[in-house]
């Protein structure tokens, strides 16, 4: 951190000699992990910058918006629409969930036999060590899987400010209703909670903003195709997990600098990796910061990963919302079209999921598919073996992994990679 | 040229030095916890022209002593092709790892599953259990086939299937039939990652635990095939290690 933040996070209620720890080994293992890659695009050096004040600045800025009268809305989750608190001049933000945080009181409260995601989302709230969700005017949890669910109950004991949003888990009219009605309840609790009220000219300025972020991330997509690839996938998977903290005018700007720079490197048939290394699909769960683990078991092994199917990646940020809705009402209609797309492993039955892990090997010329699953995430977990044995059917080789955020397991998470790189 | 294979396990060390497709030398060191030093007594007075190093200590050795790495999954398998060119399956357990790899018929492989983190069934679990039931344990699976079935320990943890183990000590059950129990649980859990990849005879049995007469013999039978046990089964990692320097 460039600056002394201290006293902020002590207003903010952190348990600081907790905090100092938990940044010491971010630091670490950014260091380690990421600034030790070689031949890094630079305009990558903005989201070091990004990085090394996770913690600070984006959290001062945070809080000089609060003091100008702006609200800030905390979630975890790809199915809460941003454009609706961007319409009300409202900040989005993602929230802590990819560390081991405060377990043994997490224990306390949730089952052992609960994914590393879920229980670190409730960790950081106990441990005091999240500053974004203790900077929020509003947590939105969402009825995704079964876990979430039942720990927004035990969340909402800890908090005043939790609105819980109910999502659908089957693509079918009565679901897609649901999904409307829920998006609807939410703008109205956003209004309460701004004073605004959102018009659909503010309604429409908030999708163009999420859509110009997503339009970004999605040339970004693109050109990783290129062979060699012009950036590693520990890269894009920092910019896709940015994606969730910053403002999204200036994170849309940089993602395009990138993005300049990775279109003369293709040009230049210039890669981040040698020509040749193995190419690589990962599929699954989503990874929150510092949860970089397996992209880099992968990477140090010699391979590029070329595309995340993941709520961290694409499957969080493909498809487009309409812009041309006349009313809040059409406009609501055209959020719902693009979310319900969202192929969450929640959804029963989810096809087109499958199909999307195909286009995406397709399109960035997959060698192999490592499917992602934490432990205990039943939706995920399950879907990974028909996903797998369709994938190999199809002649695609493919690696189902099942960690969590605990480095027990790196060695041998080493040498099942290695090997399944050696196959290929 | 002379060859050099090394398999840095996490239990013991292996060198095999090859000349051609005629084997030189075998040697074994116990890792201990400075394996760089074990590995420097192995390669004493031993002169090579290409080394590849595999096992877990394979970054390690290559970062000293240079030469290319590969998994202990690639190097069973070519080793296992090696000693038997029909090979199409190769089992390996070793001190804490097991693994099933699947070859097609150049040997290539093609798929493998492997315990992910818990070294339940392995070498380190009869190792343990051999202790609990102070039987040595080169001795241990001899002493387990004398024992007689029906008794059952459900747990492939080591520190449940020892409460298992005690509590039926307790009960008075004779300590072979405990011990052939504990080699089933073993056997049951192996022959389940074998099926995952599929069983295609003959396969090849590799890795310290294949020299266990007891684990052998429980494997054939509940695969129904014969498994076929190379003469240093513990050596075939290293023998693997050997060939792809040679190539």
């Amino acid at each position: 951190m460039s600056q002394d933040y201290r006293s902020m996070w002590a207003e903010l209620g952190l348990d600081l000699a907790a905090h100092d720890q938990l940044l010491a080994v971010l630091g670490q293992a950014y260091a380690d992990i990421y600034q030790a890659q070689a031949d890094r695009p630079e305009a990558m050096s903005y989201f070091d910058f990004v990085m090394s004040e996770v913690h600070g600045l984006r959290i001062r800025e945070l809080l000089d918006a609060r003091k100008a009268g702006r609200k800030v809305v905390g979630a975890w989750c790809v199915f809460v629409p941003e454009e609706i608190v961007l319409a009300a001049d409202g900040i989005c933000v993602g929230l802590c969930a990819g560390a081991d945080v405060a377990m043994d009181e997490v224990e306390k409260l949730l089952p052992r036999n609960t994914c590393a995601l879920i229980k670190s989302s409730l960790g950081f709230k106990l441990g005091k060590l999240c500053p974004y969700l203790e900077s929020v005017d509003m947590v939105v949890g969402e009825n995704t899987c079964d876990g979430k669910k039942k720990m927004y109950e035990t969340f909402a004991e800890l908090t005043e400010n939790l609105h819980v949003m109910d999502v659908p888990q089957m693509k079918s009219a009565d679901g897609r209703r649901l999904m409307l009605n829920e998006y609807r309840r939410f703008l109205t609790a956003v209004e309460e909670l701004t004073g605004v009220e959102i018009t659909a000219e503010r309604l429409r300025q908030g999708i163009r903003t999420a859509n110009a972020k997503r339009r970004a991330m999605h040339r970004l997509y693109s050109l990783r195709a290129a062979d060699p690839a012009p950036i590693s996938g520990l890269d894009a998977l920092l910019i896709n997990q940015i994606s969730f903290y910053d403002d999204p005018e200036r994170f849309t700007a940089s993602v395009d600098a990138v993005c300049d720079e990775l279109k003369a490197r293709n040009e230049a048939g210039r890669g981040a990796v040698p020509a040749g290394a193995k190419r690589i699909l990962v599929s699954g769960c989503p990874m929150a910061v510092p949860n970089w683990k397996l992209p880099w078991i992968v990477e140090g092994a010699g391979a590029v990963i070329v595309g995340e199917e993941s709520c961290v990646g694409e499957r969080g940020l493909r498809n487009l919302v309409a812009e041309d809705g006349g009313t809040v009402d059409q406009l609501l209609e055209a959020l719902v079209d693009r979310y319900f797309q969202v192929d969450c492993a929640i959804f029963t039955p989810n096809p087109d999921r499958l199909a999307h892990i195909r286009q995406m090997a397709a399109d960035y010329r997959a060698d192999g598919v490592i499917h992602y699953g934490l432990n205990f995430c039943q939706p995920y977990q399950m879907e990974a073996i028909p996903v797998a044995a369709a994938l190999e059917q199809d002649g695609l080789p493919t690696l189902r992994v099942d960690t969590d955020y605990s480095q027990e397991d790196v060695e041998q998470l080493k040498t099942r990679v290695e090997a399944f790189l050696e196959i290929l | 040229m002379i060859a050099a294979g090394i398999d840095i396990g996490s239990r013991s060390i292996e060198l095999v030095l090859l000349d051609g497709d005629r084997i030189l030398d075998v040697r074994r060191q116990d890792t201990t916890f400075d394996p760089l030093r074990q590995c420097q007594r192995l390669l004493e007075g031993v002169s090579w022209d290409t080394l590849a190093a595999t096992g877990y200590g394979r970054k390690l050795f290559s970062e000293r002593w240079g030469g290319d790495t590969l998994t202990e999954i690639r190097a069973h398998a070519a080793g296992a092709r090696f000693l038997h060119p029909e090979a199409r399956t190769v089992l390996d357990i070793g001190g804490q790892d097991t693994k099933a790899v699947a070859m097609n018929e150049a040997g290539r492989v093609v798929k493998f599953e492997m315990n992910d983190r818990c070294a339940a069934g392995t070498g380190k679990f009869l190792e343990f259990m051999a202790t609990g039931l102070q039987i040595p344990l080169a001795e241990f699976g001899t002493y387990a086939l004398s024992g007689a079935r029906g008794v059952e320990i459900s747990s492939m943890c080591t520190v449940f299937a020892e409460t298992e183990a005690t509590s039926l000590m307790a009960r008075g059950v004779p300590g072979p039939d405990i011990a052939r129990a504990l080699h089933m649980s073993i056997v049951t859990r192996s022959a389940s990652m074998l099926r995952r990849v599929g069983v295609v005879p003959p396969v090849v049995f590799t890795g310290g635990v294949a020299r266990n007469p007891c684990v052998v013999a429980l494997m054939g039978q509940i695969l129904d095939c014969p498994l076929v046990v190379p003469e240093n089964p513990d050596h075939v990692g290293a023998l693997g290690a050997a060939l792809h320097a040679l190539s």
